[in-house]
């Protein structure tokens, strides 16, 4: 025996190393009809690594003291030697993952991903998503501009909204300041990241135990070879996936880097305008808008002319997605066998979802923001409500035996 | 011991005492956590009252003061202002500042003490999402908010708008009139915000 394999032998009888390897990647069976839409999850996990590893080297620049916070960010950027990509790769890093975060999700959407057995994947799923956007938020209020603070303000008055005692207690303070800035540093570099770790971590473990759907919606597990037991569409994630996502992160990484190095700001929209002014306590904007992935919920939370009422529809509209697995009663999961019913559904919620986004970025004085907001806010809505209704009556199509490419 | 000598009910109660006391434990060790995070002695401390010279804002004029890091405006009312507030009764949706916050000798149509009912002194934090309005004190066209506003603050964050007294429009997504901090003269020219004779 040569010696690797007698120091492999060595930890696995101390540690599963050969068995894991084995069950997650040499010999773990994904369907062979992959598609396009399969890139997003081990995509959004290549950002997870990118924002950790980049935010580690952004903390030993940054100082999060109100006096300092917004010098000390323009320091990394002029003085600190390749701080502008570092702090680039962070700021495009955290729009990249909503925009891959947002296509992951539209892929569970269309093939039914998050149907029975994969509930607790979902549910997961979105507990990752809720994470991710805290830790947007808080991440938001640390190069202390104009945008990072009134931005915070607003968001903590939602909760001042429901409770006061609440918001003050997670202010620290009477409005937002150091104090706000000081623990809204330490959620963002460890408390929400070991989260997101872990959440992570336990939404690929639960995936794991099912196996993955397909662009189909058929259970692979359900085919098997009779004599190994192994599903007949069925092909093992490494080395065939590991080379597949190698494809979709190099083409990642060249959009990724493309808009880092010509467009890190992308029009005001990756980092906004107001941000590169230090923040003023006595003097908001004229405009505030959120960054684009939060703009969705905040148009629907502008079109309702209630405070409390719009704070509550704009998080039911986050929450309602954990209801999807009962909401949904179609026969089929993959949209390719779904009835007119589900796809025209489904296209009008993205594309509500589309519109809401634009006009949370858009002036709410301009005549048409918020009578459009209401009207998708409608349809967003009733792309859930009216879920177990158009689900049941659409007229789906047989199913195939196989996985059909 | 076997299964036939174990005593499933004394055991549900061991389990069940030592999951409480656990619990007593993390919600102790958990207490000073929280707590830590409310504001802090210095926090509290900076909360005191501070001092404004009014003697220098003309009618028609408007300065902002820090305190409790927010902004408080002193505004001179001209008299064309002060006769406009009768008016807005009909377009407020809480004209007589019923639901309002503010101490209880500025619950007037002016929301001022009666011996300077020309000086506003107000919060600018808009009562919905905390945005600072901006001031549009000019009547009519000129304010750039149509020909028939009767002069006030407007939030750019979501559109809210408040007359001359910081009362809300009615159909606006600010449920409420903009505070009034309690305050007192000192003399004439200054005025002490936070602070009033009966003591905040």
């Amino acid at each position: 025996m040569n010696p690797m394999s007698r120091l492999l032998g060595w930890v696995d009888a101390r540690f599963p190393l050969s068995t894991v390897w084995k069950e997650h990647l040499a010999e773990y069976y994904a369907p062979k009809n992959f598609n396009f839409w399969y890139y997003f999850g081990s995509l959004a996990m290549l950002v997870l690594v990118i924002q950790i590893v980049t935010g580690i080297f952004l903390t030993m620049n940054y100082k999060p003291d109100a006096r300092f916070a917004f010098a000390s960010v323009e320091y990394i950027m002029r003085d600190v030697d390749y701080g502008w990509l570092i702090r680039y790769m962070h700021s495009t890093g955290a729009s990249m993952f909503f925009v891959v975060v947002y296509l992951h999700m539209m892929r569970g959407l269309m093939y039914g991903s998050y149907r029975k057995p994969r509930e607790l994947i979902w549910i997961l799923g979105m507990a990752i998503y809720l994470c991710l956007m805290a830790e947007a938020f808080f991440g938001y209020l640390l190069p202390w501009g104009q945008m990072s603070y009134w931005g915070a303000q607003v968001i903590v008055s939602l909760v001042d909204a429901i409770s006061p005692p609440v918001a003050l207690w997670i202010r620290g303070d009477y409005v937002i300041a150091d104090a706000t800035l000081n623990r809204f540093f330490a959620f963002h570099v460890i408390a929400l990241p070991l989260v997101l770790v872990i959440l992570v971590f336990l939404h690929i473990v639960a995936l794991h135990e099912v196996g993955s759907n397909n662009p189909d919606g058929i259970e692979i597990k359900e085919k098997k070879d009779p004599a190994t037991g192994i599903p007949l569409d069925g092909i093992p994630f490494h080395p065939y996936y590991t080379v597949k996502d190698i494809m979709g992160v190099v083409g990642f990484l060249a959009v990724y880097f493309g808009i880092i190095f010509f467009a890190p700001e992308m029009g005001g929209y990756f980092l906004e305008d107001n941000n590169f002014i230090p923040a003023d306590p006595l003097k908001t904007p004229p405009h505030i808008a959120p960054v684009w992935y939060f703009t969705p919920f905040y148009a629907i939370l502008r079109a309702i002319p209630q405070k409390q009422l719009g704070v509550i529809a704009m998080g039911v509209a986050v929450a309602i997605f954990f209801l999807l697995p009962w909401l949904d009663r179609g026969l089929v999961k993959s949209i390719r066998y779904r009835g007119n019913l589900y796809k025209v559904a489904l296209g009008l919620f993205v594309l509500s979802f589309l519109i809401l986004g634009y006009m949370g970025t858009q002036d709410p004085n301009l005549w048409y923001v918020n009578p459009v907001s209401r009207v998708c806010a409608l349809v967003y809505f009733g792309f859930f409500v009216l879920m177990p209704i158009y689900t049941r009556l659409d007229k789906t199509k047989p199913v195939p035996e196989r996985v059909t490419g | 011991m076997s299964e036939a000598q174990s005593d499933p009910g004394r055991r549900r109660f061991l389990v069940g005492a030592t999951v409480a006391m656990a619990a007593a434990g993390v919600a102790a060790v958990g207490t000073p956590f929280v707590l830590s995070m409310l504001p802090s002695a210095r926090a509290r401390a900076a909360g005191g009252p501070v001092e404004v010279d009014v003697s220098k804002v003309e009618p028609g004029m408007m300065i902002t003061q820090e305190w409790r890091g927010q902004p408080i405006w002193v505004v001179n009312r001209t008299p064309e202002m002060m006769a406009q507030l009768a008016k807005n009764a009909a377009l407020l949706s809480d004209p007589e500042s019923a639901d309002s916050t503010q101490p209880d000798y500025c619950k007037n149509i002016n929301r001022a003490t009666t011996e300077h009912p020309n000086l506003l002194v107000a919060v600018g934090i808009c009562t919905h999402l905390g945005c600072s309005p901006v001031d549009k004190m000019k009547m009519g066209e000129s304010s750039g908010m149509g020909s028939d506003w009767p002069g006030g603050f407007f939030c750019p964050c979501h559109g809210s708008k408040y007359d001359m007294s910081g009362r809300v429009f009615k159909g606006m997504p600010a449920p409420l009139n903009l505070r009034i901090p309690p305050y007192t003269f000192l003399s004439n020219t200054r005025l002490l915000v936070g602070e009033d004779k009966k003591g905040a």
